[in-house]
């Protein structure tokens, strides 16, 4: 057996967290930041076999002809407008949705329906957009109800109209994920001061007048981190779910920004094009995460690490 | 005026719970008319009977799945990635999360390997360049190329890295004492008492691994090695759409209708494995949902 070796106590071998970081690095430098680095095709007029050391450099010409496109203003439009309304809803559905579950006097009915509502959440756009598909479909059980109903008088294409497809797209990822985002209004409200609810009940208070002065005061620094920490997805506005449930009828109001740059890039083949739009939105994106964190951390001392 | 506040109560009680119950049914609606669909007869189905419960029962669709090797092929490909990018996803978070856990006073370096980990989760590098980076790379059409870019999930890294950093800062510094290494301290010490969230994120990259389809579609060529999402994808989205561009005879018609029980089928077997291991990813993702926290 070896004797014990007697160190200085600041001495210390960081020699094996390096090895164990190393993987990692590896993986992490390999598929992101080559990629990253990859981007300066942006500046050239990539063609794949002659690789990034033999294509021609053109400078900024892809992005002064992203800018002539009309498709441009078009989809950064769609993008805003579909993220921002995901947001929105999905948010204010998830405030309502967990002050319900608080004002629940039925313990086990809640813990049920909570259940059930993030569901959705772990299954996959493929899988839902097949069967919104289906259900918003002409003979499809949508269309079924709202002519059996008497709502409409023709069945409706729902996903192949433009003045539908967004209201669509945003409804259905907030049915999707209204219910995961609860959790963090949740755990939010389960740390509101239970004083203040008898205080103000003894003061002859009703439930909607504790809800509006109690509840929600009480999670209003969660309220608006999630809004400002919501600033860095203002242009992602979902690829999976907007691919699988557009097609070219509906582009003019559900061509998005990935689903763009992957059309450009993989179906036409303009791999330059598509990267010049790619850049713009990843820069984009990453000063306004950095932007929003910094605010949370101001504001709220929210740290990722 | 006591009776009267007492009805106001028992008023709003009955309204808090019909609402959560419209809202728990309109979540499962969808799940059950496509169950429904599968349990159906073709007939029914197409003339749009099938609202929330089997119309002619039977059990055909299923039959005619297990005839379809397809399928399976494509069911076993995703089981396959979903073990084997789980285990490289899981082994890589805790070798990257204990050495990133500990303070800039141990490993003086930890914040310059911190940054560069969230830089890489911050800043999209764009699906063209990564498209071509693996292309490079070699692994194209196999299943590497579904589990080696995503190998290091960032997110998971930093829920288990802030997990670590809660724990007790004795443990470490008294198995230090009795000559413990590194690898033995994650390993021994920190990994069997950190199992909540390392059940959080195994569960949350084996859904993601069973969910992906854009990977599938966009790196794997060969039908054989399709996973299951992007199979799916291929057969219900994508060929129904390139039908939909042109006009559609009453006979193409007819025939993407009928494809419906079929399509519910292959849905409903393909969401199976989640609803498995869903009681196990409810009872642990809440404590991983959020990755940061604020801090007092």
């Amino acid at each position: 057996m070896k004797a014990p070796v007697i160190r200085p106590k600041r001495k210390v071998h960081t020699m094996p967290y390096h090895l164990m970081l190393l993987p990692g690095v590896i993986i992490l430098v390999t598929f992101s930041i080559i990629p990253i680095l990859g981007n300066v095709i942006a500046f050239q007029d990539f063609i794949p076999t002659l690789g990034i050391a033999g294509s021609e450099w053109v400078g900024l010409e892809n992005f002064q002809f992203m800018f002539q496109l009309t498709d441009t203003a078009l989809i950064f439009r769609n993008t805003l407008v579909i993220a921002v309304g995901k947001i929105v809803f999905t948010t204010i559905t998830a405030i309502m949705f967990s002050i319900l579950l608080h004002e629940c006097q039925f313990r086990r009915f809640s813990r049920v329906t909570q259940t059930i509502t993030y569901l959705p959440h772990f299954l996959s756009w493929v899988i839902l957009a097949t069967i919104f598909r289906d259900m918003f479909d002409m003979n499809g059980i949508v269309n079924q109800f709202l002519t059996g109903a008497g709502i409409i008088s023709e069945p409706f294409v729902f996903l192949g109209s433009n003045s539908t497809f967004q209201p669509v797209v945003i409804f259905t990822d907030v049915w999707k994920e209204f219910g995961y985002q609860a959790v963090i209004f949740i755990s939010a409200l389960s740390a509101v001061n239970t004083e203040l609810y008898e205080a103000a009940s003894i003061d002859g208070a009703g439930r909607l007048r504790r809800i509006w002065h109690i509840t929600l005061p009480g999670i209003r620094t969660t309220i608006a981190l999630v809004f400002v920490l919501a600033l860095g997805n203002i242009l992602n506005a979902g690829f999976d779910q907007i691919y699988n449930l557009y097609s070219p009828i509906v582009y003019q109001t559900g061509d998005i920004i990935d689903t763009y740059v992957y059309r450009v890039g993989f179906n036409d083949l303009q791999f330059s094009l598509a990267t010049a739009v790619g850049t713009i939105k990843s820069v984009t994106s990453f000063i306004l995460i950095i932007l929003s964190y910094t605010v949370a951390y101001k504001f709220a001392n929210y740290r990722i690490f | 005026m006591i009776q009267d506040k007492g009805f106001g109560n028992r008023l709003f009680d009955i309204i808090v719970t019909l609402l959560l119950a419209l809202l728990g049914i309109a979540c499962l609606l969808p799940l059950l008319n496509v169950l429904a669909l599968s349990f159906s007869s073709k007939q029914a189905a197409v003339s749009g009977k099938v609202s929330f419960f089997p119309v002619d029962f039977t059990l055909d669709t299923y039959a005619y799945l297990l005839k379809e090797q397809r399928f399976f092929d494509a069911f076993f490909v995703s089981v396959r990635r979903v073990l084997l990018g789980g285990a490289i996803n899981l082994v890589l978070t805790l070798l990257m999360a204990y050495p990133l856990s500990l303070e800039s006073r141990v490993f003086p370096s930890r914040n310059r390997y911190m940054w560069f980990v969230v830089f890489t989760m911050l800043f999209a590098g764009g699906t063209v360049p990564w498209y071509f980076t693996i292309n490079a790379v070699g692994i194209m059409d196999t299943i590497w190329a579904l589990v080696l870019p995503g190998a290091v999930p960032v997110f998971n890294v930093i829920l288990v890295m802030n997990y670590f950093r809660n724990l007790p800062r004795g443990i470490r510094e008294s198995a230090e004492i009795d000559g413990v290494n590194a690898l033995q301290m994650l390993i021994k010490i920190y990994i069997p008492i950190s199992m909540p969230v390392i059940a959080t994120v195994t569960l949350f990259s084996v859904v993601n691994h069973w969910n992906s389809f854009f990977d599938g579609m966009l790196l794997i060529n060969t039908p054989e090695k399709i996973p299951l999402q992007t199979y799916i994808q291929a057969l219900t989205i994508k060929a129904p759409s390139a039908m939909q561009s042109g006009n559609l005879t009453a006979a193409q018609v007819a025939e993407r209708m009928a494809q419906r029980t079929f399509n519910a089928g292959k849905i409903v077997v393909s969401t199976i494995p989640i609803l498995i291991i869903y009681p196990l990813l409810q009872r642990y993702f809440v404590s991983g949902i959020t990755l940061g926290s604020v801090k007092e």
